[in-house]
């Protein structure tokens, strides 16, 4: 190392008042300003949710999924085996800095893989959150003004009256006269437009009107910290009234959760964490194929292996906040 | 290179024999603090409703369970606690003070925005 030639020098560059290396120092910078960005962003959500702070979605009634289990209502279960992944990725990636100092190679070997395993299992998991949100499951309308109108209605449970929701597919009347896509092949030419929903309005207000238990839910959260859900003429009369488009799931114009803010800050933030995931599996891709080599086995020195490694951690971390303020917040 | 490694956390109360021992411990700890999270959340109680500091007390409790995860896994996982003060105050004051910031202002200007929307004559107007 270059250490030699400048030791005693302290004004030649030979101080190392840090007494850490230069890369993990630039390392433990570009942190600082990774998380600088991403706190940026959280911090613009928490703006937008103190703008809407009356409205916005609850959590737990957006990310009910788990795999495998339909129907099954089972809010955050997903996402602390999520955080549980990530966190367990961090400890086999220390486990190979530790591993590292000790000029382990076949453990460094080892506990890098399982760290790369772990990674692919936590962005796949996150591709699949995506999906479901983006299908969306219960539909909503839209109003004129850009709010959501839900649909449910009461039922008896343990005695108690309960609000559940109901799918707006599960009472919708087929109505005639439907409206075909119109493509840039036929009629006029070379002028298409985006999908129509799967529903026009005619239909939802024919279904709701047919079903005389459903009433509908509105954004405004109420003193018990729940949504307002309107008696049943005042149901039909905003949908009649304001009701403009039926909307499924979510993306970056429309919401069927609620703000379509809420949305785009969802697909921002964590698409955002999930590249830095995605980035970081190929890194440790990288340095473990080094490993496998032989090169820093030669260089007698696993100092890589730690500056991945903290940037992995980093990772971790920014999960540990979006989790709060995504999903339990 | 120094591989030495502080092996206690709480201030010295638990003190482990080696590092991958300190790491197995902080993993006990961070999954019972998670386990707590999702526990609070799912369950909801009561006394955790009330409102302190214009937020509930279970988004306090959240956050501040929030804020020691990130302890541990700064300081152990990517051994903060190993490191020279200079390179650590470096890095988490300059962070720490930054965030606190720029959250203050963007959550003070939301609520200012959505006043003017609730109560404000003019609502499109700023």
């Amino acid at each position: 190392m270059s250490t030699v030639a400048v030791e005693g020098k302290t004004w030649g560059g030979g101080n190392q008042p840090l007494k850490a290396s230069y890369g993990k120092m630039m390392m433990w910078f570009f942190i600082v300003s990774d998380a600088l960005t991403f706190s940026g962003f959280l911090a613009a959500y928490g703006f937008s949710r103190f703008k809407f702070i009356d409205s916005w979605p609850i959590a737990d009634e957006v990310f009910t999924h788990f795999p495998f289990l339909h129907g099954v209502d089972a809010p955050m279960y997903y996402v602390a085996f999520m955080t549980f992944v990530l966190i367990m990725s961090s400890v086999t990636m220390v486990l190979a800095v530790d591993a590292g100092h000790h000029l382990n190679k076949a453990k460094v070997t080892f506990y890098m893989f399982l760290t790369i395993i772990g990674g692919i299992i936590f962005v796949g998991s996150q591709a699949w959150e995506w999906n479901t949100f983006i299908n969306g499951d219960y539909g909503a309308v839209q109003t004129k003004g850009g709010n959501i109108l839900q649909f449910g209605k009461y039922i008896e449970k343990d005695g108690e009256q309960v609000f559940k929701r109901v799918a707006v597919r599960d009472f919708a009347v087929n109505a005639h006269g439907e409206r075909v896509r119109h493509e840039r092949k036929n009629g006029l030419w070379f002028v298409s437009e985006g999908t129509l929903p799967t529903y026009s309005m005619d239909e939802v207000i024919h279904g709701l009107q047919a079903n005389k238990d459903i009433q509908v839910r509105t954004q405004i959260i109420n003193e018990e910290g729940e949504k307002t859900v309107l008696s049943r003429e005042e149901s039909i009369n905003q949908i009649m009234k304001n009701g403009k488009v039926y909307v499924e799931g979510a993306n970056l114009k429309v919401n069927e959760y609620g703000s379509p803010l809420f949305a785009d800050f969802f697909f921002f933030i964590t698409g955002f964490h999930g590249f830095h995931v995605f980035s970081g599996i190929v890194i440790n891709i990288i340095i473990f194929f080094n490993v496998v080599l032989g090169t820093y086995e030669k260089r007698k020195s696993y100092e890589m292996v730690e500056k991945v490694g903290l940037y992995w951690h980093f990772v971790d971390l920014v999960w540990v906040f979006v989790f709060t303020f995504f999903y339990l917040v | 290179m120094a591989h030495e490694h502080k092996l206690e956390i709480f201030r010295g109360l638990l003190k482990f024999k080696s590092n991958t021992q300190k790491i197995w411990g902080v993993l006990i700890l961070l999954s019972i603090v998670t386990a707590i999270e999702v526990a609070l959340g799912i369950l909801k109680p009561d006394w955790s409703m009330s409102q302190i500091l214009g937020m509930k007390l279970l988004n306090w409790i959240f956050i501040l369970l929030t804020i020691v995860k990130a302890y541990y896994i700064t300081w152990d996982f990517m051994h903060m606690r190993d490191e020279t003060k200079g390179l650590r105050r470096m890095v988490v004051w300059t962070a720490i003070f930054l965030i606190i910031y720029l959250i203050f202002i963007l959550l003070q200007e939301g609520g200012y925005v959505f006043d003017v929307y609730k109560d404000g004559y003019i609502k499109r107007d700023f």
